[in-house]
């Protein structure tokens, strides 16, 4: 089933469209990750043009965070105080995101980068996403509770202006997630990523959010800016394609329930596991092109 | 085949006109269809090239002829960039700027370039994607300029946007030709202009040309349109779009 792409300007399988938008759309119901890293590179791999790839995928993410936040609010799973600090992070981020963008093109190395940066984070998070289910599945039940750590990172603790967030269970500086929006927001706007699996990890860790508001609070700000960063694109690339955004969300939201149910009757440790091979997979392939063989030795670029 | 029955009249309205013009024999080229719509469902289209060569006083022009059928999409200026290893990573390093790239060429000869014309012929006429001339600006070091142009011809070959046939034109009766140029589904809109020459003694005896337009129809040429001049609507329709199918899928399972 031929579908036409009007922005992309190709034809392409429709239904493999589907069942890629499906497959991240599984994932993002398991894992509360976007799937934003998995749906760009398989984009790219099927022959759609990278900036038109990023851009859809952000269209995608929108749709695929919606019924999470829906869910997760009704179980007074999203701290909004400090979701809306991220967010504001989040949407300075998308615009110097743009920024960076026109700058690494201009210099003619956007594609190094984005790959570089694919393989740094997705890299870093499936090996310690692994080791650490690893070593959930070795423990043995009776030493299960450990010592409590520190709440938070010491930086944080040091931020000055501190603020109550009561749902997360914390005082501190708004300064940080609102730096850490910042960081997502750019990631978004240059990988077509929703930051999910930057953002959760670094929420507990790093800020200590207490565990049942940060997958609420980080669909949160996944939602908003992936609607900022589709506008953004939208008015700057024009490479939102919405043929390809639609098929792709046809098979996502379907996924996505499915995700969730899957989720609900599975153990969290195997499931990570799985999660960090997949993104292990995906880091391995971008570093053997950027590596040992470059999937293109030219590349060309409109005037 | 509809081709050849128009063919046919214009071969019978033919030897009137040809006696006026000379020595040189006639081409009189026709493609399969002058207009080529993108839309829904698109996947690419075969266009049919086809003709017929004659002597000014109709009859035909004799066996020792060749023919090259040229179809070139709309030129555009690009920027090709070449990776180079630094510090163990593949890194964009030089580029060049091409101001004329065909975004689509296609030929389709009766016999191998190389044996119907010499060098120079086949760089006056462009035949082939070894001889194409893509304007490049600034200075040129020929090596590079070698090493860029067969790397971009490569890229181009690779998505069906370059293509090069050289058993592609059949030639019957001494008379009439024919030849496939299959479109893919990538190809840019715009005029695209089908070149016929017809080759004796390596020498070009007849040359005639006919366009093609390609062009975006109906719900794509909205979408392409919209996104461009109506950017932010376009942008809030995306967002619209995935909100409310995020949302319906929600409650659609809810159901289940």
């Amino acid at each position: 089933m031929d579908v036409y792409l009007p922005i992309a300007n190709l034809a392409i399988n429709g239904l493999w469209i589907v069942v890629l938008g499906g497959l991240t759309g599984i994932l993002s119901g398991i894992f509360g990750v976007g799937g934003g890293f998995l749906t760009t590179p398989l984009l790219i791999f099927s022959g759609i043009p990278p900036t038109v790839a990023a851009a859809s995928a952000a269209t995608q993410v929108t749709g695929a965070s919606v019924s999470g936040v829906i869910a997760q609010s009704k179980r007074n799973g999203v701290d909004y105080q400090m979701g809306a600090v991220v967010v504001a992070g989040g949407l300075i981020g998308a615009l110097l995101g743009a920024g960076i963008f026109n700058l690494l093109t201009a210099f003619g190395q956007i594609d190094v980068v984005i790959n570089m940066l694919y393989v740094i984070l997705l890299g870093t998070i499936g090996t310690m996403m692994g080791r650490e289910s690893i070593q959930a599945l070795n423990r043995k039940p009776q030493d299960k509770r450990r010592a409590a750590k520190r709440r938070h990172h010491p930086i944080i603790a040091a931020l000055p202006m501190r603020w109550r967030f009561y749902r997360s269970g914390l005082y501190i500086s708004p300064l940080g997630p609102f730096i850490m929006g910042i960081v997502v927001g750019i990631l978004t706007m240059l990988m077509g990523v929703g930051g999910g699996f930057i953002m959760v990890p670094a929420m507990l860790y790093i800020l200590g959010m207490s565990a049942n508001v940060v997958v609420g609070t980080s669909l949160f700000n996944i939602l908003f800016v992936t609607m900022m960063t589709t506008m953004v694109h939208a008015l700057t690339t024009q490479a939102v394609d919405v043929v390809l955004a639609g098929l792709l969300l046809l098979g996502s939201v379907t996924g996505a329930q499915i995700g969730t149910r899957i989720a609900l009757s599975a153990k969290p440790e195997i499931l990570r596991l799985i999660l960090s091979a997949i993104v292990l997979t995906v880091a391995a392939i971008m570093l053997f092109g950027l590596f040992v063989i470059p999937d293109a030795f030219y590349t060309v670029t409109p005037l | 085949m509809r081709w050849l029955a128009s063919l046919m009249l214009t071969l019978a309205a033919l030897p009137a006109a040809a006696s006026a013009q000379g020595r040189d024999p006639i081409l009189v080229p026709e493609v399969s269809q002058h207009e080529v719509l993108v839309q829904q469902g698109f996947t690419g289209q075969t266009l049919i090239l086809y003709g017929a060569l004659l002597d000014p006083d109709g009859s035909r022009a004799g066996d020792d002829f060749d023919i090259v059928v040229i179809l070139r999409g709309p030129s555009e200026p690009i920027e090709i960039r070449e990776k180079q290893r630094f510090a163990g990573i593949w890194i964009n390093a030089e580029a060049m700027s091409l101001r004329s790239v065909p975004s689509f060429f296609g030929l389709a000869s009766s016999a191998p370039i190389d044996e119907i014309v010499d060098e120079s012929t086949a760089a006056i006429y462009e035949f082939g994607l070894d001889y194409l001339q893509l304007s490049p600006t600034g200075t040129i070091d020929p090596e590079q300029h070698a090493r860029f142009t067969s790397g971009l011809v490569q890229l181009r070959k690779e998505s069906g946007l370059f293509q090069q046939n050289e058993e592609g034109v059949s030639i019957s009766e001494g008379v009439l030709y024919q030849a496939r140029i299959s479109l893919p589904s990538n190809v840019v809109v715009g005029r695209y202009v089908a070149e016929t020459f017809a080759v004796r003694d390596g020498r070009v005896i007849a040359a005639a040309s006919s366009e093609v337009t390609v062009r975006k129809e109906g719900f794509d040429r909205d979408v392409a349109e919209q996104a461009q001049e109506n950017s932010f609507a376009y942008g809030l329709l995306a967002v619209a779009l995935s909100l409310f199918m995020g949302w319906a899928a929600g409650r659609l399972f809810a159901l289940v």
